[in-house]
């Protein structure tokens, strides 16, 4: 398990800082363990953070993330590991002697100081000179677009303006490290998605390396560079956020980034899986297991095809599983059907709603085919199935 | 009794609210919710309040009795050079204490709220085990305690850090001492509900922001506690300028503040309408001093609101 966590993230590093010529590591943990009593949070995490890249810890409640991002901060101890910033060993380093910025949950706005003084907190503390302070925090109420608010109080402010007053006092002092923790998960939808592009070009805009905690896997990959996947107290998966949605590692990673159907069967030979009686051939890889060893495969709904039963396809051919329709649902953009096939769950396919406009149109009942072609199967662990 | 109702007086500073529900839309329940508390007022504060006013013209006759009148001989007597100055320095003294301590009491509440539930409870029942010893013991253990024969002087000489045993009662700074002591519980309790809801979350945002947790202390929990720090300690203001006790057995009767004046004036002196004249100057007094506070506070309130609105 070990070994598989510690993984160079520069092999994940994506257009954002390929233009920077040596991409050198800012934040790196060794070995970090975090227990509560009993309960391990954070179970022997190593990970190596580049500079300017925005990383993402994505997992479900309780799977360690936040009290990884804590530690990070100063906010807590771990009982074990070593965490070093630009070489430095900070590890038994009080918060307030790191050099970071935090966005936190709840935003944590001084509800006692009107938007000004929330922004040159930092700077007051530190002692600077009244008149740089008056000038970062109006070129920092320029960055984030609150021109003009600057004597408001706290409590006047709407859910995206209080956001960036928290995004532009956690950046106030130029920090080595971004922390931003579920910063979006007071705000609505819509919000939150047109927050998410411009929090994601501001941090490429001033590259600042950041750390972001979320459990949306979208607002993962929308924002992030790295992808880190953890699963309680473990880090499952590290990656560029499409490759870890198209080649998840385990099964957790892909149930988690996205839906998936999950094929379990046993393994018939080199690259083929044996699922409900049909043979699936899967990209073959360097590792192959003995036949009738178990074998899960994940392939994404929008992956499946559809074929309509006494159609001239053969039926004998591989990677198909013949079923009948559970449940048919059109969203307009796309339309969802779930297929019994006589595995513990239905089999999910996805697709434009061009796609059913040109084909036959689907009902209760019907029966049908599933194709997963070859390529959209992918062979993952799949430690929790019984 | 003629001691100074003083729960009466801080239930009404700390809950300002009840007046804002008494809008037009309301309901009967509402109503007559409103006049149990009314009622109890009337019955148990109002009333007695009266009779006490009443009788403080009423004229002494020597031997301990007095007889419907109305005489002013009671409130000049209190309009005397002596009176003024013990209503002085029972401000004084308990306006000192107040402070001292809310200033003890505040950083101890902080750090009681921020302990495991586990550490906390504890602490909080210890707390509310001191609110069941009476005024008396306490005047009596302190008493011991700073005494010649029993006192901490003792361990000092035993340390070999003082010659010989020393008494430090009766004197001012006992008084202060025992005044604070009974006083410490109540205010961690006023002090303890707004404490404890304060945000863990704003503390930690100061700290990542570089402030140390004693820089923290002073620009993020003191400023968001102003209100009820003053509430605290109006709370201590008022519930020492009504104990009697303390004074009575901790100090000489140059440290007798009114209270103690007013239960000596009527057991000891059978002077019922002198003592209910001080009694009802005190609570005068007491009652101003909580109204301007309270006043002075909502218009910085009121202020601060306007100055958002512009």
């Amino acid at each position: 398990m070990l070994t598989e966590s510690e993984i160079d993230l520069r092999t994940g590093a994506s257009e954002a800082s390929a233009t920077e010529s040596s991409v050198t590591e800012n934040l790196v943990l060794e070995r970090v363990t975090r227990r509560f009593g009993s309960v391990v949070a954070v179970d022997d995490v190593s990970l190596q953070v580049p500079s300017g890249q925005l990383v993402s810890f994505l997992g479900p409640s309780g799977c360690g993330k936040t009290t990884l991002l804590r530690l990070i901060a100063g906010l807590d101890n771990p009982n074990a590991g070593t965490i070093r910033l630009a070489g430095e060993d900070i590890t038994k380093r009080p918060a307030h002697q790191r050099d970071i910025g935090m966005v936190f949950q709840s935003l944590a706005l001084f509800p006692h100081l009107d938007v000004r003084r929330n922004i040159g907190y930092g700077l007051k503390i530190r002692r600077t000179e009244k008149a740089v302070v008056a000038t970062r925090v109006a070129e920092l109420l320029r960055l984030v677009d609150l021109d003009g608010l600057a004597d408001r109080q706290v409590s006047q402010l709407s859910g995206g303006q209080r956001q960036r007053v928290a995004i532009a006092r956690a950046l106030a002092r130029n920090p080595a490290i971004f922390l931003l923790d579920e910063p979006m998960s007071a705000l609505d939808a819509n919000l939150r998605e047109s927050l998410q592009v411009e929090l994601r070009l501001l941090q490429q805009q001033l590259g600042i390396t950041t750390i972001m905690v979320t459990h949306d896997q979208r607002e993962a990959m929308t924002m992030s560079d790295v992808i880190v996947v953890l699963n309680q107290g473990r880090i499952e998966q590290v990656g560029p956020p499409l490759e870890v949605y198209r080649s998840p590692k385990t099964a957790f990673t892909a149930k988690f980034l996205g839906a998936t159907n999950l094929l379990r069967g046993r393994s018939a030979g080199r690259a083929s899986v044996k699922i409900e009686g049909r043979l699936f051939d899967v990209p073959p890889t360097g590792d192959f297991r003995a036949v009738g060893a178990d074998m899960t495969i994940s392939a994404r709904p929008a992956d499946a095809e559809l074929e309509i039963v006494g159609s001239d396809s053969d039926d004998r051919a591989p990677n198909r599983l013949p079923g009948t329709v559970s449940f048919v649902r059109d969203l307009g953009a796309t339309f969802e059907c779930f297929v019994d096939v006589g595995l513990a769950e239905p089999i999910v396919v996805q697709g434009g709603s061009r796609d059913l406009a040109s084909g036959p149109r689907l009902a209760r009942g019907d029966v049908v085919r599933v194709h997963f072609p070859m390529a959209s199967c992918v062979v993952v662990d799949d430690p929790e199935r019984v | 009794m003629t001691v100074v109702e003083t729960p009466a007086d801080t239930v009404e500073l700390t809950e300002p609210v009840i007046h804002d529900e008494d809008g037009p839309g309301m309901s009967w329940s509402g109503r007559i919710m409103l006049m149990v508390p009314t009622l109890v007022l009337a019955v148990f504060f109002l009333g007695p309040f009266a009779l006490m006013l009443r009788t403080s013209f009423y004229r002494r006759i020597q031997g301990g009795f007095y007889e419907p009148a109305f005489v002013l001989e009671s409130w000049s007597r209190l309009g005397s050079d002596f009176y003024i100055d013990r209503a002085l320095f029972s401000l004084r003294i308990c306006l000192f204490v107040a402070a001292v301590t809310v200033m003890f009491a505040f950083p101890f509440t902080w750090f009681l709220t921020r302990m495991k539930a586990r550490y906390q409870v504890p602490l909080l029942i210890m707390i509310l085990a001191a609110l069941t010893l009476s005024e008396v013991i306490v005047a009596f253990a302190w008493d011991l305690i700073l005494g010649r024969a029993s006192g901490i002087s003792n361990i000092m000489v035993w340390l070999g850090l003082m010659s010989e045993p020393q008494s430090y009662t009766p004197g001012y700074w006992a008084v202060c001492i025992g005044l604070a002591y009974i006083a410490f519980p109540y205010c961690v309790l006023t002090l303890y509900p707004a404490l404890s809801r304060i945000d863990r979350e704003l503390t930690e945002a100061s700290e990542t922001l570089g402030a140390s947790p004693l820089r923290t202390f002073f620009n993020v929990v003191v400023p968001l506690s102003r209100t009820n720090l003053v509430a605290a300690f109006l709370m201590v203001f008022v519930f020492t300028l009504g104990s009697y006790i303390i004074g009575q057995v901790l100090g000489r009767p140059e440290h007798w503040t009114l209270s103690v004046f007013i239960s000596d004036q009527a057991t000891y002196n059978s002077n019922v309408p002198f003592a209910a004249a001080i009694a009802m100057f005190l609570t005068a007094v007491s009652l101003a001093i909580v109204g301007v506070t309270t006043w002075l506070g909502s218009r910085q309130g009121r202020a601060r609101q306007k100055a958002v609105a512009v």
